[in-house]
């Protein structure tokens, strides 16, 4: 179902406002931004704290039209666990309307440190919509690896060594994690499809319950490729298949943007300095081993929506 | 007026906790506290109390739950001990930070290692510069007392700081007492539902928790220190109010046969009880020795403290915790800052006893005693720091 046929019906209001201190060509806010656009009425914004916390709200100012909190690293699902809980009673006993509620977690905050927090607050299904801007390492501390970091990237903590050269795991299925936990709606989106964003994100609000959305926020600090090619990066990452869009919805997957003839994975990677190490000759094997997981996470996604 | 009642301390916190009509509670099971928690879900289970009891899945986000709780507006409530709190440090400073008037209840445990399951004050007073208000419990009746006074502390718009009501683990918590409890319509008289002035509120949107560097800091941290000096007064006052309802006043500290002593003991929770039990028999052998119990343990009330202590010879001052490196425990140095100023200064000694649940005896507080006067035999403390019951 969609909420929102053309961007054209998004509402002008801006709940995010200018000014802020991000970075030029970060996805984090353009992220925030349309999010804020899909709400369908008061809404609390709760933020681990991170580069779109740090960069948005240095006192005396911010930019949220919301009320915003933002109290720890691995704790964000913790808190929206307290505020949802405290309105729902407060509903019942002093007439206080409960609002919508949402999370925005970076992938440190949310596969690693926050995991916990965020498991925990699935289970006892409280109502609120988690979402996850992934720009895949901890770049509010200056790039460093997370479990979300994909197969063969450069950080400062997985550099490209003569050794070693860049990260040598996978990263996590943060969609398959929220599945199981039985949530009745999980997404992945990217802000270079922002239609299909904002409808996942007010799909996601009119849950009653948890819901998580996994979109991936290109950096061009951390990713190292130019600001102006934000956009062209995270659609990039769809059409080589490097970032599948998808959703599912009561344990159901469905791949929204079916690439069926997907370009080269190298076209992604060849886009950003943070795989450049990944053409040398002696790291071949590993460039082959990274398409190879792109082709099979691809190939269980079909699987996993009955079109294989 | 009220009745009485035959409680646990951990049953007499969770009835207390009740008749506060608290909205969140938000805890994590832990020894010795589990009783709380279990009773207070109960109370949700069979309607008795109309709040939302958020099971959570650790100490850490208990706190954290808490933090989002209040600032929504609700009455929040949580409990641990030991190795919970340690978990939930983080949390503990931030809650303060951002003037969240949670109550929590320290059934006070053994820090690991070894792991152990009784008491010593360890989790209290690792939190002391956490910037919370911590009263501490001698008895079951003052675990109750404390803990509906505790709302009414921390939610005062002077203070706006989290509290703590600590109760010694087993000793008091899983000790059945003869308490008399407050009718529910008084404790609703004294503490109406919570009207936070600063809270998530889509009408009126405030940024919580933003980034603050060298240019607001500072000023922020000045703040919590005015605010912590402000419940200095408040927690006498809510003491006070509390005692018209229900005959037993509370102040920052209590007194024992202090005001003619040659060596009074100071110490915290429930050893308290034994040193005056020891403290009376002494008096009959015309030995002048008194007890000051602390209940206030944050903010110190160092006034207070100096009052009852300035005409003392000698003065022993019990930690149930150990801080090994430091010139002594916690409470010794608090006190030894505390007279620092007096012209003339008592002689000053440390007893660490007590840890994990180690029995303090009435023969150990009269060794104490005795120690006392040989130092002011002396003329001089020959050995600061002494442990006491340690093999």
């Amino acid at each position: 179902m969609s909420y929102f046929k053309k961007l054209a019906d998004l509402p002008r209001e801006e709940l995010l406002a200018p000014g802020h201190r991000l970075c030029a060509g970060c996805a984090a806010s353009i992220i925030a931004r349309l999010a804020l656009k899909a709400t369908r009425g008061p809404t609390i914004v709760v933020n681990a704290t991170g580069c779109l916390e740090v960069a948005t709200t240095i006192y005396p100012y911010t930019s949220w039209r919301v009320p915003w909190v933002h109290v720890a690293f691995e704790n964000a699902a913790s808190v929206a666990s307290g505020i949802e809980a405290a309105f729902r009673i407060m509903e019942k006993k002093y007439g206080v309307k409960k609002p919508d509620i949402i999370v925005f977690g970076g992938d440190g905050g949310t596969f690693d440190i926050g995991l916990q927090a965020l498991s925990g607050a699935l289970e006892r299904e409280h109502d609120f919509v988690y979402i996850c801007y992934d720009n895949e390492a901890y770049m509010n501390t200056g790039i460093q690896r997370s479990s979300a970091t994909p197969l063969g990237a450069w950080t400062t903590t997985s550099p490209a060594g003569k050794v070693v050269p860049g990260k040598l795991e996978r990263k996590k299925d943060l969609i398959g994690i929220a599945v199981a936990h039985g949530v009745e709606y999980a997404a992945t989106a990217s802000p270079a499809y922002p239609l299909d964003l904002v409808n996942k994100v007010r799909k996601a609000i009119e849950v009653d319950g948890p819901a998580v959305l996994h979109i991936i926020s290109p950096c061009p600090r951390g990713w190292r490729f130019d600001p102006s090619e934000t956009i062209e990066v995270a659609r990039l990452a769809v059409e080589t298949r490097f970032f599948p869009i998808y959703e599912v919805e009561r344990g159901q997957y469905k791949i929204n943007i079916k690439v069926a003839k997907p370009k080269p994975v190298e076209e992604y990677l060849k886009k950003q300095g943070r795989f450049k190490h990944l053409f040398l000759p002696e790291n071949k094997w590993l460039l082959e081993r990274i398409k190879k997981v792109v082709e099979e996470n691809w190939n269980r996604l079909l699987e996993l929506a009955g079109e294989k | 007026m009220g009745k009485v009642l035959g409680l646990m301390g951990n049953e007499a916190v969770a009835y207390a906790v009740k008749q506060s009509n608290v909205d969140v509670i938000a805890a994590y099971p832990i020894t010795p506290q589990t009783i709380i928690v279990e009773r207070l879900s109960e109370f949700v289970a069979n309607g008795e109390l109309d709040a939302a009891f958020v099971p959570v899945e650790s100490e850490h986000s208990a706190l954290s739950c808490c933090v989002g709780a209040s600032l929504a507006g609700a009455r929040v409530f949580t409990a641990s001990a030991s190795q919970g709190i340690a978990l939930m440090f983080e949390i503990t400073f931030i809650a303060s930070s951002m003037r969240c008037p949670i109550v929590m209840a320290i059934v006070n445990r053994a820090f690991s290692a070894p792991i152990n399951i009784h008491c010593s004050h360890d989790d209290t007073v690792a939190l002391r510069d956490a910037s919370w208000v911590h009263l501490i419990s001698e008895s079951v009746q003052e675990a109750y007392d404390n803990a509906i006074q505790a709302f009414k502390i921390a939610e005062d718009s002077r203070v706006l700081l989290p509290t703590s009501i600590s109760l010694d683990g087993f000793i008091l918590s899983h000790c059945l007492e003869r308490i008399e409890v407050l009718d529910n319509k008084v404790v609703s008289d004294f503490l109406p539902p919570r009207k936070a002035e600063y809270k998530l509120d889509p009408e009126k949107p405030i940024t919580f928790g933003p980034l603050a560097l060298q240019d607001y800091y500072f000023e922020f941290k000045r703040q919590q220190e005015e605010a912590m000096r402000n419940a200095l007064s408040v927690v006498k006052e809510v003491g006070k109010k509390y005692g018209e309802i229900s005959g037993r006043t509370y102040g920052t500290v209590k007194k024992f046969m202090t005001d003619d002593a040659d060596v009074v003991l100071v110490c915290m929770g429930t050893v308290a009880g034994t040193a005056r039990v020891v403290a009376r028999s002494l008096r009959k052998e015309g030995k002048k020795v008194g007890v000051l119990s602390i209940r206030l343990f944050r903010p110190f009330p160092a006034q207070d403290v100096v009052e009852a202590l300035r005409n003392a010879k000698a003065v022993a001052v019990i930690d149930r915790s150990s801080a090994p490196g430091c010139i002594g425990g916690p409470l010794f140095e608090d006190i030894c800052t505390a007279l620092y100023d007096l012209p003339e200064k008592p002689l000053t000694y440390n007893i660490i006893a007590g840890l994990g649940g180690r029995d303090i005896t009435p023969e150990h507080i009269k060794q104490i005693y005795n120690t006392g006067y040989k130092y002011i035999k002396e003329g001089k403390v020959l050995e600061k720091v002494l442990w006491v019951g340690v093999r």
